[in-house]
């Protein structure tokens, strides 16, 4: 393959990855906007929704697209339940205070981790994609199902969307982040707002988990590059700001691809994160954060 | 808490050090061996606490200090056949730069990006000894018993696979660094970084550059931290990517929480338990994860202070 296609590739495999990550990374934003707090365990809500998936297929047996079907939905609202536990058993009871819930969140990505060692094993297990057929471009051939997952994810980031901008909810949402004491004063449920929102957060990372599972295995470990890709995108796109996310998603994604293709991943790894140091040294509130 | 040196706590604090001095003759060679490591480990957790308990940043890197030290150490000992002291010293120089190159950048950051940055430094870290794996053959890891020479000192060799040895190295490194600590609480400059946990806004307003005291601070941790990892290195003999791994910066921190962050005490005391709590649960059963899992959020929800945090709240309030 000459230059032309290669890089059409990795272009085409970046813009998949780019809107995977932008939606884990929007899950792990929104929760930092509204609450102020950071969830260290995102990662492994990701990885339990890519395992429920599994255990979704290899339950329901017979065709693939039912079993994923189910997960597609199941999955998420499992794991938005162990989130809603979650903040009602740790959060709410350290007053969401930053620190706390960091060492929590860490406490609670140990436990995460055995429990699905414990139950579903140490190895990668394969999920079978619910489609399959390829698209033939001149040059080569691609997944289908790739295409899918980009367009499933696109229509989740503008649900998402909606749901923030033209919803009660969402309207809550955005209040509780103006000013919390303002919004509560003012009727609105903070309390039950926090709770929807990290277990939506959680949903947003577990869909992302459950989209990608046919095209990368699920293991118990696998929790931790979408973490701290997502990190890498809220730093850059500013912490808490929603528009910011998705562009720095697209950043990252795409150069990620194409490194990637042309070099090695760990090596767009190591120069994503090198790009974070240089639009700190910049612009310490990220590069579309509000100026400290 | 005073500003000089009370008798009480100095003796307590030296105690300690004796303590451990006399401990080596009486230890059964299983608790022999193991209070040597966590000796080492302890100064880990005492530099991580200088940062996290007298500074108040909180960083989830300290693993990339650690294996500075370890790499800095066991790769001269490993490529160019350096002595214990070349190599420690070269481990503890490593750390040094690589705590004022990465504080020049992540200092200026604050709160939670802070915390952010540190993870994901050290994930380039851990990254970066992957890649160059022909260098560094991180993969495996490296055995370094074999090339390192035993230490000489006025004509005497020691070999470091002789446990006593280990154990009054490890004690060294240990001794020295607490009474590093002790003195710095108690200096002007360790003041400075309590007021900054208190309130830094209030202490930039009187006068104190305090982007400059925490870089000090965040220096002294690393460095503290690569001498730890280079006398890991050193004692122990095997060097690998494990220990730049994201599990090697939660440790200190989970060390730090146990004991209690803040105190001088702490940090020594929660690693001692959490190494025995892992040593015997991994002996129960296997998932000694989620001891560590169910002992991170039970600290948050119960025991927010540690030991020593909630033994000086009630009782000895005069203790550092």
């Amino acid at each position: 393959m000459s230059l032309g296609p290669h890089l059409f590739l990795a272009l085409l495999e970046g813009t998949v990855a780019a809107l995977v990550l932008a939606l884990t990374a929007l899950g792990l934003s929104l929760v930092f906007g509204v609450m102020r707090i950071v969830n260290i365990a995102h990662g492994e809500f990701f990885m339990l929704g890519a395992v429920l998936a599994w255990w979704f297929g290899s339950v329901i047996g017979g065709s693939p697209l039912v079993g994923f079907l189910v997960a597609l939905i199941a999955g998420p609202l499992i794991v938005g339940a162990v989130a809603i536990a979650t903040d009602y058993l740790i959060l709410r009871r350290i007053d969401y205070d930053p620190e706390s819930t960091i060492v929590a969140t860490i406490g609670l990505l140990y436990i995460i981790q055995q429990v699905v060692l414990t139950f579903y094993g140490g190895d990668a297990k394969a999920v079978e994609a619910p489609i399959y057929f390829r698209v033939s471009f001149p040059w080569f051939g691609y997944s289908g199902y790739k295409l899918i997952v980009a367009g499933a994810s696109a229509l989740l980031l503008i649900g998402t969307w909606i749901l923030i901008s033209r919803t009660q909810m969402g309207l809550y949402m955005r209040a509780t982040q103006q000013d919390e004491e303002m919004a509560q004063a003012l009727g609105v449920p903070v309390r039950r707002v926090y709770a929807l929102v990290f277990a939506f957060g959680a949903m947003l990372a577990a869909a992302a988990g459950v989209l990608v599972v046919p095209i990368q295995q699920a293991h118990y470990l696998m929790g931790l590059e979408p973490l701290l890709l997502s990190f890498i995108v809220v730093i850059i796109g500013g912490l808490g700001n929603l528009r910011g996310t998705i562009v720095a998603a697209f950043v990252i994604g795409i150069s990620d691809g194409i490194i990637s293709v042309f070099f090695s991943p760990t090596l767009a790894k190591i120069l994503a994160t090198l790009l974070v140091a240089l639009v700190l040294v910049v612009r310490p509130g990220g590069l579309f954060g509000e100026e400290e | 808490m005073n500003r000089r040196i009370s008798g009480k706590v100095l003796a307590l604090h030296l105690g300690i050090i004796v303590l451990l001095l006399v401990a080596q003759f009486v230890l059964s060679p299983y608790h022999h061996t193991n209070v040597a490591r966590i000796m080492v480990f302890a100064t880990f957790a005492l530099g991580y606490n200088i940062l996290l308990g007298y500074t108040g940043l909180l960083s989830l890197g300290h693993a990339m200090f650690f294996a500075s030290g370890i790499y800095g150490a066991g790769l001269t000992v490993f490529y160019f056949q350096f002595g214990a002291i070349e190599a420690f010293a070269t481990g503890v120089l490593s750390s040094l730069v690589l705590g004022l190159v990465f504080g020049l950048i992540a200092i200026r950051t604050s709160g939670v990006s802070f915390l952010i940055v540190t993870l994901m430094f050290a994930q380039a870290a851990f990254l970066s000894i992957l890649y160059f794996n022909e260098i560094t053959l991180g993969d495996q890891g490296i055995v370094i018993s074999q090339v390192l020479q035993p230490f000489e000192l006025w004509g005497t060799e020691y070999p470091f696979s002789d446990p006593s040895v280990k154990y009054n190295a490890a004690l060294l490194l240990f001794g020295v660094t607490f009474i590093i600590c002790i003195a710095l609480v108690y200096s002007p400059v360790g003041r400075v970084l309590v007021a900054i946990r208190e309130n830094e806004a209030r202490t930039r307003m009187l006068g104190y550059n305090t982007y400059k005291y925490k870089l000090v601070s965040l220096v002294i941790s690393a460095t503290l931290s690569g001498a730890a990892g280079a006398m890991y290195a050193l004692l122990f003999s095997y060097i690998g990517s494990t220990f730049a791994s994201i599990q090697y910066s939660i440790f200190p921190l989970l060390w730090t929480l146990v004991g209690g962050m803040g105190t001088l005490i702490g940090p020594v005391l929660g690693t001692g338990l959490m190494f025995y709590l892992v040593d015997i649960s991994s002996g129960l059963t296997e998932s000694h994860l989620i001891v560590v899992g169910v002992v991170l959020v039970g600290l948050v929800l119960w025991f927010p202070k540690g030991v020593m945090g909630t033994i000086r709240e009630k009782w000895l309030t005069w203790l550092p």
